[in-house]
């Protein structure tokens, strides 16, 4: 039975594989998400200095997904890695209130570049185990994503740390994806 | 071997021929293609290291955009491809941008999760793309890896630590102990397919999997613990005599002949700085002479045979080895040890000659090298009667040689002539027979070189090796060498025989060369026309040179326009034969601190300041820089000196003044190095010796040198603490002048901050001279002040707290002597007359302290500090002496003195002193310095 299934999904995707962009500021839990995602794991992290790039089986879908460093330094360096990407997960801490308008700025900066165009946009308000936490209705509102035009987007509460929340949002890019 | 290296190259340059830069860089879409193709990825990749070693270059722009198509491919899980990203990434991070990018990729890789040709790679990658602010955060893993069972990865991280020694010393220093651990460890017990070290890139991944025993790692843990300690003497000797002694069992921590031969040479420099354990170290190298790899016994008897002093006692157990491996069957033992004989045998003939007929043997050896480094070597230990045959044999295969063994032959003959005078036409004519082959320019140049020296030191072969110099330029295509050639022409020619036959070589190369040989050549004929006696020459050159008037070129036509009136206005002495030349590290020095200082530029440079010196104390100097060549020349006893010819005995005291230039020179430069001295000015003079303070076997020895600045007056005071265990902490020297009126004003005082033991250190003390007229002759007492710690005798650290106490030293006094600098003038007599009698001072003593004239003169010269003018420093016997002194006074003023003295027994010497200068108050001065 499976193998009839990936016949037919091999079919919808061809041979390529998923290419998603993780970003966000620093220590808003991207590297913990991409390895949450691959190995099921809470890994201990140190700040990125640069990327991590791994490929991540879920449903069937193997998906090529690259890490960025969120530090003020690197942030410039994230559209070197814009091309080809299907979808990007920005992650947004969402107890740290302070700096939401930074995010929001990146993000927007992001979504302005040519080759990010047609790419579909998945926010995770994350840290939705912490107290004081941003509902995602907050987290929407002060990024401006209703703004949004031509853009296939959604956001989901998540904590990477309990894993609740991540498999929604990748089946929602799924489904999007599919259609 | 180098055969099919060519032809593999020659090979591929064959099947890359058809792409270059623009043609990769445009490639390098396929990073960018997703699913990435491994392959195809992996030949661009190689493509683009075949044009970095082919020394293609990248711009910043390129290589950084290439930079970020290449971390793409951190997505692959390809490790061949993997393989190549860091090989690329390696050449790429010195010249692309934000090569920071890829850090979080390599620290996951290098972690001990992943395979070991990652971590090792990525290590040293890493440590290619980080800087010291990011070292903290990999500190943990490198260290981890130091000590990692894998060799591979043991080794990259030493290596790694090694390089990173020089950008961040006080993180590396503390994985000391890693270092440490990592050379005692256990051997790896599971040895099936070993792999030597060298596979680590470039080798089928299988590979990784095995585990290596080639105990490398040893090597690199070694050279890193050496690079932590190197500054710390105690700690390297220690080092040295820790793995030494254990490695005299059978069952030797180092067992890395690698790791032993570093032993040997940090056994050395402990040697070299510490003469005291050359007794211990040299029983350490004798010991490795019989150590079980080849390699460890080359490193001790090179080492041994580079002692300086060592006695042929104890050179004979090196030589012997070395004599060993000449007759190994393996070609590059056989060159090392034939080299290093070569080499002794440039020292010490004798002990190398028990290896002539091994060497005998090696001559007719198929391998080139080693029968170059066998002949030369024979002919620098061989007697008279073997010169000729082995020079028959050079000649043999002298065509077949490259040009540096030819330099090495060539100069081996040079230096024989000395040797054996008189072989010296089988050498020349083998020399004059070297120059019709094919060569460079350095091979040339070592051939005139080596006749230049039958010149010099054969008078019997001058005329021969000149005629063979004249055929030289006759059809020469380096202009450095005809210059050269003609230069030596124009000083030796007017001093034969027949000085007219040289001159038509000479006109020959103003009629054919370019203009740099034609003004060289016109410069020789005139020093024909000034020096050779016979007035027909003298006319015919006249004649010669007014032909050259017509020259195309202006320095041509000029030379001989000036020539031509120093001739006929007869005033030779003054240009053409004038023999002075200016003290060039002075005069340097001097040109530096006045095109440094803005504010001097308002004035013209002083020139009346720089001393002079002769040509011959110049030359003296040259030679006694390559007076380690010049005792090869004559294998220990050099025959002719090089100033017998033209100066006679006791010549020597003029000499002095050039070696006290240099060495000023070295001070100045330590000098300018504290800010508080940097506003006095350029140095004027530094006292030639420095004075010993204390006796040699006290607790603390110091001596003490005086710098004389313009306005300034510096003391120097180089401080010794021999006192094993006690660290002395910021060493004042206070100073008190002997008597209240002197105008001196203390306006700094330097401590040296740290004195080890055995370690010298330098403290300063500053006076001004607060009335410029006056030169204040004054005698200080000195006491030093500092606070003394004692060390822990096993760990070496100085106790926290110390005590302050005092030691007294010698007195120190400032002479009118110390505000002269000797200067050379080629005429005493016509500087004598030019400065006139206006401000001469005259006076006449009785110098009843002086036992002799010989003992007279030597004082005044030490008093006056001014230079004894044509050997009138030495007294050739009689009673009666005239001496005659020449100086600079600071400020520029030329001073001379006229030393009359007669001796007589009863009443000792008696002097009248005559001094004259530009200024009277100067040559009050100067004869108040004597009376």
């Amino acid at each position: 039975m499976g193998s009839i299934f990936s016949r037919i999904l091999g079919r919808l995707w061809g041979d390529k594989e998923v290419r998603i962009l993780i970003l966000g500021l620093d220590g808003a839990g991207k590297t913990t998400i991409l390895y949450r995602l691959q190995v099921g794991e809470v890994v201990t992290t140190i700040p990125t200095i640069g990327f991590n790039v791994e490929t991540v089986q879920y449903k069937n879908i193997k998906f090529q997904v690259w890490d960025l460093g969120g530090q003020t330094s690197i942030r410039p360096y994230w559209r070197c890695y814009y091309a080809n990407t299907d979808a990007v997960i920005y992650v947004v801490d969402s107890v740290d209130r302070d700096r939401v308008s930074t995010a929001k700025e990146e993000l927007m900066a992001m979504l302005e570049e040519d080759e990010l165009k047609d790419a579909s946009l998945l926010v995770f308000a994350n840290k939705q185990d912490m107290a004081g936490a941003m509902t995602s209705a907050e987290v929407s509102d002060a990024l401006g994503l209703s703004t949004l035009m031509n853009r296939q987007w959604s956001i989901y509460k998540t904590s990477a740390v309990k894993g609740e929340g991540l498999t929604e949002g990748l089946d929602w890019l799924i489904n999007i994806m599919q259609k | 071997m180098s055969y099919s290296k060519r032809d593999e190259d020659s090979g591929r340059i064959g099947y890359h021929h058809y792409f270059d830069k623009t043609t990769v860089l445009q490639e390098a879409r396929v990073f960018n293609e997703s699913p990435i193709n491994a392959r195809k990825c992996r030949a661009l990749l190689t493509k683009i290291l075949y044009l970095i070693s082919l020394g293609e270059t990248f711009g910043t722009t390129e290589a950084t955009e290439l930079f970020f198509s290449v971390t793409k491919l951190f997505q692959s899980k390809d490790s061949a491809l993997r393989q190549m990203v860091y090989l690329v990434i390696k050449e790429l991070s010195t010249v692309a941008e934000d090569v920071i990018m890829v850090t979080s990729s390599l620290m996951k890789d290098m972690q001990p999760t992943s395979e070991v040709m990652y971590r090792a790679n990525a290590i040293r990658v890493l440590r290619k793309i980080t800087d010291a602010s990011m070292l903290q955060g990999l500190e943990r893993f490198l260290k981890a890896a130091i000590v990692d069972k894998n060799a591979k990865v043991s080794s990259a991280a030493l290596v790694s630590s090694y390089h990173l020694y020089g950008i961040a010393k006080e993180v590396v220093k503390r994985w000391a102990n890693e270092a440490q651990e990592a050379i005692n460890a256990k051997p790896p017990s599971a040895v099936s397919a070993a792999t030597s070290y060298m596979t680590s890139f470039g080798n089928v991944p299988a590979a990784y999997t095995a585990v290596s025993n080639s105990n490398i790692v040893q090597y690199h843990a070694l050279g890193l613990l050496y690079a932590i300690r190197q500054k710390d003497r105690m700690a390297v000797n220690k080092l040295v005599q820790a793995y030494a002694a254990r490695s005299g069992m059978s069952g030797s921590v180092l067992r890395s002949p690698f790791a032993q031969c570093l032993l040997v040479r940090y056994a050395c420099k402990v040697m070299e700085e510490d003469p005291s354990s050359t007794r211990a170290v040299y029983e350490l190298l004798e010991g490795w002479l019989r150590h079980k790899s080849e390699m460890v016994n080359l490193e001790a008897a090179k080492a041994i045979c580079e002692i300086k002093d060592a006695s042929a006692k104890e050179l004979f157990p090196a030589v012997t080895t070395l004599q060993n491996f000449l007759s190994s069957g393996k070609p590059s033992i056989k060159f090392a040890a034939i080299r290093a004989l070569n080499k002794l045998a440039m020292t010490k003939p004798a002990a190398v000659a028990p290896c002539n007929i091994d060497m005998e043997n090696m001559i007719t050896d198929q391998n080139r090298s080693i029968s170059t480094f066998a002949i030369t070597t024979l002919l620098k230990t061989g007697n008279e009667a073997s010169v000729e045959r082995l020079m028959k044999q050079i000649s043999g295969f002298m065509s077949e040689i490259t040009d540096e063994s030819k330099v090495l032959v060539v100069e081996a003959v040079g230096s024989l002539c000395i040797k054996f005078p008189a072989k010296h036409h089988v050498m020349l004519s083998f020399l004059s027979g070297a120059l019709r082959d094919d060569g460079g320019y350095d091979f040339k140049r070592a051939v005139v070189d080596a006749i230049f020296n039958f010149v010099k030191y054969i008078p019997e072969s001058k005329e021969a090796a000149l005629s063979h110099l004249c055929e030289i330029i006759e059809d020469c295509e380096y202009s450095k060498l005809s210059v050269k050639i003609l230069h030596l022409l124009g000083v030796e020619g007017p001093k034969c025989p027949q000085p007219t036959k040289y001159i038509r070589y000479i006109y020959n190369r103003v009629i054919l060369e370019n203009a740099v040989v034609r003004g060289a050549a016109v410069s020789a004929l005139a020093k024909f026309g000034v020096n050779v006696e016979d007035e027909a020459v003298k006319q015919s050159v006249k004649v010669l040179l007014s032909r050259c008037l017509d020259d195309a070129d202006d320095e041509v036509r000029d030379r001989a326009t000036m020539y031509l009136n120093v001739i006929k206005s007869g005033d030779e002495k003054g240009y053409v034969k004038d023999d002075s030349t200016y003290a060039l590290a002075y005069l340097e020095r001097q040109l530096l601190a006045y095109v440094s200082n803005p504010e001097a530029a308002d004035a013209p440079f002083d020139l009346t300041s720089v001393p002079k010196i002769s040509r011959q104390e110049e030359q003296e100097r040259g030679a006694q820089e390559q007076s380690a060549v010049a005792q090869s020349l004559g294998g220990g006893s050099i025959s002719p000196p090089a100033s017998s010819s033209n100066g006679g005995a006791g010549s020597r005291p003029s000499a002095t003044t050039a070696p006290s230039l240099d060495q000023q020179a070295i001070y100045a430069q330590k000098l300018s190095e504290v800010s508080e001295f940097t506003s006095f000015g350029p140095l004027f003079k530094s006292s030639a010796k420095p004075v010993e303070l204390t006796e040699a076997e006290t607790e603390y020895v110091v001596s003490c040198v005086k710098h004389v600045f313009a306005h300034h007056v510096v003391f120097q005071f180089n401080i010794r603490n021999t006192i094993n265990d006690t660290v002395l902490e910021d060493v004042n020297v206070l100073m008190t002048a002997e008597s209240d009126d002197v105008s001196l004003v203390e306006v700094a005082i330097i401590p040296a901050p740290q004195l080890a033991y055995d370690v010298p250190g330098t403290a300063y003390v500053a006076f001004e001279r607060t009335i410029l007229e006056e030169y204040p002759e004054c005698t200080f007492s000195s006491v030093l002040k500092f606070i003394a710690k004692d060390c822990d005798p096993t760990s070496g650290e100085p106790d926290e707290e110390g005590f302050e106490d005092e030691y007294q030293v010698e007195e120190v006094s400032l002479a009118i002597g110390d505000f002269v600098l000797p200067s050379y003038i080629p005429s005493f007599n016509k500087g004598w007359e030019d400065l006139g009698a206006e401000f001469e001072v005259v006076e006449t003593l009785a110098l009843t302290a002086s036992p002799g004239i010989q003992e007279a003169c030597n004082d005044i010269i030490a008093l006056l500090g001014m230079q004894a003018l044509e050997n009138s420093g030495a007294v050739q016997g009689s009673n009666v002496h005239t001496m005659v002194l020449s100086g600079i006074f600071i400020g520029g003023i030329r001073v001379l003195a006229r030393c009359r003295m007669t001796y007589d027994s009863s009443t000792g010497v008696t002097l009248q002193l005559a001094i004259r200068s530009a200024n009277e108050e100067v040559s009050q001065v100067l004869i108040g310095a004597i009376a």
